[in-house]
């Protein structure tokens, strides 16, 4: 099993989550981050006075699949949430050791 | 021809008529006469009443979300909670004490005792007649003037907490608007308002007296200057310059701002002190002034920095209204536009250049707005001020512009608000430090002034 964590644009969140419905990605979590990389931050000002912010608000998006399907749903995040801006996003691929469904208490690609 | 009998039955005739009529008719103007009187107390005292709701709505919704939104999010109902605690606070001391000292008697340095604890403000019985008495100020109820005027006591210190917010104890604000408004604002409402060394046209006017029709001088100088001087003695917020200060809700401040714009109506129309013509006039020139002033500041951004910001637009139109404040009663609407304009340009580069040259903490620019757009308020009313608006000198010329001579007036009181507030703000906050200290410690500071100074907290989202 694999978990694929996916950085992304908000406004990219809904054409991600319909690709990843229509390939059936059964399940996912969101989480609202902020962080940066290459695209760094913006500056803002307030009356006159400037401020770097350095932490661009992103949407996280985590996933586990059964590893014969990783490279399709990391395909399709890349395909629906690519824009060829910078700050595009990222995604994250880890070895998931057990996944389990917590009503059932069935285990590993089953619970999934 | 008539014969000689028709004449006389006629003669006769008309004679009664003329006898009988000539009573009826005397007693008829009089009724419709008092009854135009009665009409025109209402229509006065029912403008009067509206304008101190509006004055007071500009505290509180008003400054409270326009501040409110300007702190972090964990000192939002330490800022708001300051408006409202004012409202209780100052208008206790008002009905004690501060409406007799500002009002009371026309001698030049402080009111007397005579509207003390309401006496001779509130009805009295009269049992020579078998009806009450109903005081008067004017053509308005002198219960409405007090109330009217205590609106102002309210919202001026309120004003200064833009500049020591996020760090300053409550203890301390309350102990320092006690004093702040009985020992300044008191005199400073007198010697303008109440016959004092700064009125215009009193015998004890310095260089004739300052006009001043709705504050400008007594609201919006004193406070801000005061604002510079605690902002300067409270010293910096933790991590000004270095930490992420931010507005956190410029949503509250844009509906503040709004808030501010609609109840400034009451408090420059209002300040007419009755309904009618000039009050009018009053109510368009702060219109103006306030939309001149969203595009002075906006546009000044949007070619200085390439995006007009929302934050300058709301602050615009304050500014806009701030320097109107003395002038609502004495310039047209061209002129008007011109001082929303300036206000806009000159306040916002109190704000962004002065205060960034200097290096002091005013937090929410109290004084980068009301300190400096007031003071080109006063000055420029001794510019445009125009006796076509309101003739208070009788025949002879007012502004600059019209050949007139106020502007030495408009100086000194210039002059005298500034030098006062400055001394007495310092006096004042000496006091209140040595007594119970100015600023909370720096772990209060850090965790924010609702928890630790309230105990609450402004967003619980469970």
């Amino acid at each position: 099993m694999k978990k694929i964590e996916a950085v992304l644009r908000h406004f990219k969140l809904e054409d991600v989550k319909n690709a990843l419905s229509e390939i059936g990605v059964a399940g996912m979590t969101i989480t609202e981050v902020r962080g940066f990389g290459r695209q760094k931050g913006h500056t803002e000002t307030y009356r006159g006075t400037e401020y770097a912010v350095d932490f661009v608000p992103k949407v996280k998006l985590e996933i586990a699949v059964a590893e014969d399907r990783a490279q399709t749903v990391i395909d399709t995040i890349i395909r629906t949430a690519q824009t060829g801006q910078i700050g595009d996003g990222k995604i994250f691929v880890s070895d998931l050791t057990e996944t389990i469904r917590i009503r059932t208490g069935e285990t590993g690609n089953g619970a999934l | 021809m008539f014969k000689w009998y028709q004449v006389a039955i006629g003669a006769f005739l008309i004679s009664g008529i003329v006898s009988a009529s000539v009573p009826v008719q005397a007693q008829e103007l009089a009724e419709v006469a008092a009854k135009a009187d009665e009409a025109a107390l209402a229509g006065h005292n029912a403008w009067m009443l509206t304008s101190c709701a509006l004055v007071l709505f500009m505290t509180a919704p008003g400054l409270a979300m326009f501040y409110g939104g300007l702190v972090r999010s964990k000192n939002v109902l330490s800022i708001m909670m300051q408006c409202l605690f004012l409202m209780g606070l100052m208008t206790i001391l008002w009905a004690l004490y501060g409406y007799s000292l500002s009002f009371g008697g026309d001698g030049p340095y402080i009111g007397n005792s005579d509207y003390l604890f309401m006496k001779n403000v509130e009805r009295t019985w009269d049992e020579a007649t078998k009806a009450p008495i109903e005081p008067m100020a004017g053509a308005i109820p002198r219960y409405t003037h007090m109330l009217f005027q205590g609106m102002f006591f309210i919202i001026t210190p309120a004003l200064i907490c833009g500049a020591f917010a996020e760090r300053m104890k409550f203890s301390a604000m309350v102990v320092f608007s006690i004093l702040w408004g009985t020992l300044v604002y008191c005199p400073l409402c007198h010697w303008v308002w109440g016959g004092g060394i700064l009125a215009f046209g009193s015998d004890h006017g310095l260089q004739g007296g300052a006009l001043d029709f709705a504050g400008g001088t007594v609201v919006h100088i004193s406070s801000g200057v005061s604002a510079l001087i605690c902002a300067l003695l409270l010293g910096k917020r933790k991590g000004f310059g270095t930490s992420d200060l931010r507005p956190h809700n410029l949503t509250y401040t844009i509906l503040g701002a709004a808030m501010l714009w609609v109840g400034w109506f009451g408090f420059n129309a209002g300040s007419e002190l009755a309904s009618d013509g000039l009050t009018s006039s009053a109510f368009a020139v702060t219109h103006f002034s306030a939309a001149a002033g969203v595009l002075g500041w906006a546009f000044y951004e949007w070619i200085t920095n390439g995006k007009p910001s929302v934050l300058g637009a709301a602050s615009g139109a304050v500014a806009g209204l701030v320097c109107i404040t003395p002038a609502a009663g004495f310039v047209n609407p061209m002129p008007a536009i011109l001082m929303g304009a300036a206000a806009g340009v000159v306040c916002a580069l109190a704000c962004g250049k002065l205060k960034n040259s200097f290096g002091y903490d005013d937090s929410l620019d109290a004084f980068g707005v009301h300190g400096v757009g007031g003071t080109l308020g006063a000055i420029l009313t001794g510019v445009f001020a125009t006796r076509a608006c309101w003739n208070i000198a009788e025949g002879e010329p007012l502004g600059m512009l019209e050949g007139g001579n106020v502007m030495p007036g408009q100086l000194t009181a210039i002059v005298v608000t500034w030098v006062f507030s400055i001394v007495a703000t310092l006096i004042i906050l000496k006091i209140v430090d040595v007594a119970i200290g100015l600023r909370v410690d720096e772990n209060s500071e850090v965790r924010g002034l609702d928890l630790t100074e309230h105990g609450e907290e402004g967003y619980i989202f469970v």
